[in-house]
């Protein structure tokens, strides 16, 4: 369900930050889960370690994906799963499309999954005739409003109270001007409930599948995957390839890590592991590549595939907190997002890894190391190298490089620049020149460092 | 430039970098991000061994202050509230101090100079170590965002009082002394170097 704009992130950012109260809103509500996953990790003084070893867990995997995912599929099948590949997105919408149809369902109930966003299921489905509501309470928020998530743990985390009650009064019927979080609760309960007992498909995202096993794991805190999937006659699981683990010990190193990363929880509130279909049902399970084997083979970039989706990355990141989910036009936003979306669209999502002052808190924060603040930095180099750059910048830094590797010019050039700061500040000081606009210039030097030290040394 | 995704035309300034510095036993820099580009960056295709010797021997000021030169007494004195910004190049690029995301022991190079100084009083902040928002061609391709940062930064050291904020930084300090100015604010910038060697 991604925004269609044409719109970059430094627009849409700008937009945001009109309204700088609402900015400090969403600023302060995220730092204060940011601070709560602090907390809880500073309380497990193995947590470094434990990072380490998801790292390894993950890095494993990835350089045997190929072996594990034949494993999980052959475990699968033997436990009465069935199986699906999907290359990309529109092969996966098409499965999920023909399992109704076989059904012959045309409701069903989802519950989060990031990968159904990145596939545009929602759209898909509803082109051709068939209902989802999303049973996750945040997912529901924004689908009534129309509107994708802004963030993959917490998707309605942009709209304040007020706005959700609003929401409900005209979709749900409550009264007008309710903001109790507890009565709007209940109110999606209420709703949900009659969603969950009346849909007879359900299909839910996957945190983990296990190789060694066939299961798979879906965290939530609702237990709306499970309400989902226990109700319905066919359970459809949509899988990124990537999230594969070989064995099931390996769960307590990432179930220690998931919330405690995500929310500041010990553990999700519900842990499920699914494994084989309840007598008369169907369970299936699509595993979706969609562009994961071409950033796998990107030696720099194919790291960012160990993410576990936990949202530590953006609710650390000073600048997700000051633009919100919708300025990165993509599915997964934040500093994750600005690494895995190139990836899919160099030319679409260029903007992304420059939505950033590699300031490098979100590598800190990530339970599975994955170095994102480098990867921005890289992929910088190669959208440039790849063409996908604004041509005054391009111009600016051709400049750059000739004044920074001749001393002569250097020098000229900071003469002049001092001299045009003294005599005419008007030259620098005009809403031109963006930096001037909410900021003043620095004071000029009388004179350069190299010139006062030939003096003083 | 590098951080904008053009390391590829840098290798002129590599080159007279290594031409100006290759001779010294350490260079020092009062500034961590640039030190952190000549740390992971500097590259040099024709003399590749002499570029990481380059790049090995430069320091951050306050890093030399603590591990080269191991100071242990300062004579400065500096009786006013201070503020201190932590700058990520140094801080998550360079380890100068530890950080707040991680489990780790506590420790500040910055921070353990400056209470060598007499009369200084440090102040704490909310949130010790939040970008400020300068981030290179960022401070004007992303002008909104940061400088929404910036002011967040800055209004942080304000609440708690602070006189002057300090940094071992040069672009986040021009960044929040614009931001400063333009709020008519007294508060003053200053770099570390000025208060280690103060009186």
């Amino acid at each position: 369900m991604t925004e269609q704009t044409t719109k970059d992130h430094a627009e849409l950012a700008d937009e945001f930050n009109k309204d700088e109260e609402r900015v400090n809103w969403h600023d302060e509500t995220l730092w204060w889960i940011r601070a709560k996953r602090d907390k809880a990790a500073h309380k497990l003084p193995e947590w470094e370690e434990l990072r380490e070893a998801a790292s390894n867990i993950k890095n494993n995997v990835l350089s045997n994906l190929h072996d594990y995912l034949l494993q999980f599929e052959k475990n699968a099948i033997a436990n009465g799963v069935h199986v699906h590949w999907a290359a990309n997105a529109a092969e996966h919408n098409r499965i999920v499309h023909e399992l109704l149809n076989k059904t012959g369902v045309t409701r069903m109930v989802k519950s989060k999954s990031m990968l159904t966003e990145e596939c545009g299921l929602n759209e898909y489905l509803a082109e051709h005739g068939i209902e989802v509501i999303d049973s996750d309470l945040g997912e529901r928020i924004v689908q009534l409003a129309e509107e994708p998530p802004s963030h993959i743990v917490l998707p309605c985390i942009h709209k304040k109270k007020e706005e959700i009650g609003e929401i409900f009064h005209q979709y749900l019927g409550i009264e007008a001007g309710i903001s109790d979080p507890q009565f709007l609760t209940e109110t999606a309960r209420q709703h949900l409930r009659e969603v969950f007992i009346t849909r007879k498909a359900a299909l839910t995202g996957v945190n983990f599948a296990i190789a060694e096993t066939g299961e798979f794991v879906v965290c939530t805190n609702e237990g709306n995957a499970d309400m989902g999937a226990h109700l319905a006659d066919i359970h459809i699981a949509s899988m990124g390839i990537e999230k594969i683990i070989p064995e099931r010990k390996h769960m307590s190193v990432f179930l220690r890590l998931l919330t405690r990363s995500a929310t500041g929880q010990p553990i999700t509130t519900y842990s499920s592991h699914f494994k084989k279909p309840r007598e008369g049902s169907e369970m299936h399970i699509i595993l979706v590549d969609n562009g994961r084997t071409v950033q796998l083979g990107r030696k720099d970039f194919r790291n960012s595939l160990k993410c576990i989706r936990c949202g530590a990355c953006m609710n650390t990141c000073p600048v997700y907190r000051r633009s919100g989910g919708h300025s990165y036009h993509t599915a997964v936003a934040g500093p994750i997002g600005s690494i895995l979306a190139p990836n899919l669209d160099m030319e679409k999502y260029a903007d992304l890894p420059f939505a950033s002052t590699l300031c490098g808190s979100c590598s800190n924060v990530c339970p599975v190391k994955i170095d994102i603040h480098d990867q921005l930095y890289k992929w910088r180099q190669v959208l440039v190298q790849n063409g996908y750059t604004p041509k005054a910048k391009k111009a600016g830094m051709q400049i750059m490089t000739w004044t920074l590797s001749s001393p002569s010019i250097y020098h000229t050039a900071g003469k002049a620049g001092r001299w045009v700061m003294k005599h005419a500040p008007f030259a620098v000081n005009n809403k031109l020149n963006p930096w001037y606009k909410q900021r003043d210039m620095p004071e000029p030097p009388k004179q350069s460092f190299g010139e006062w030290y030939k003096q003083n040394r | 430039m590098a951080n904008s995704g053009f390391e590829h035309l840098t290798t002129g300034c590599n080159e007279l970098f290594i031409k100006n510095f290759a001779e010294f036993d350490y260079i020092v820099a009062p500034s961590g991000s640039c030190v952190l580009h000549i740390r992971d960056h500097l590259h040099d295709d024709k003399q590749p061994g002499v570029a990481e010797n380059v790049s090995h021997k430069i320091y951050e000021l306050t890093s030399f202050l603590t591990d080269v030169l191991k100071v242990k007494n300062l004579d400065a004195k500096f009786p006013h509230r201070v503020g201190v910004h932590q700058s990520c190049h140094g801080q998550r690029g360079l380890h100068i101090s530890s950080m707040s995301e991680l489990v780790e022991p506590e420790y500040s190079k910055p921070l353990s100079l400056l209470k060598m100084v007499k009369d200084i009083d440090l102040i704490e902040l909310s949130r010790e170590d939040e970008c400020c928002g300068f981030g290179g061609t960022f401070c004007v391709t992303e002008e909104a965002v940061s400088v929404k940062m910036g002011k967040d930064r800055v209004a942080d050291h304000l609440q708690h009082g602070a006189e002057y904020i300090t940094g071992a930084d040069m672009s986040c300090l021009m960044h929040m002394e614009g931001i400063l100015k333009r709020e008519g604010s007294k508060v003053k910038v200053i770099h570390i170097a000025e208060i280690l060697n103060g009186e």
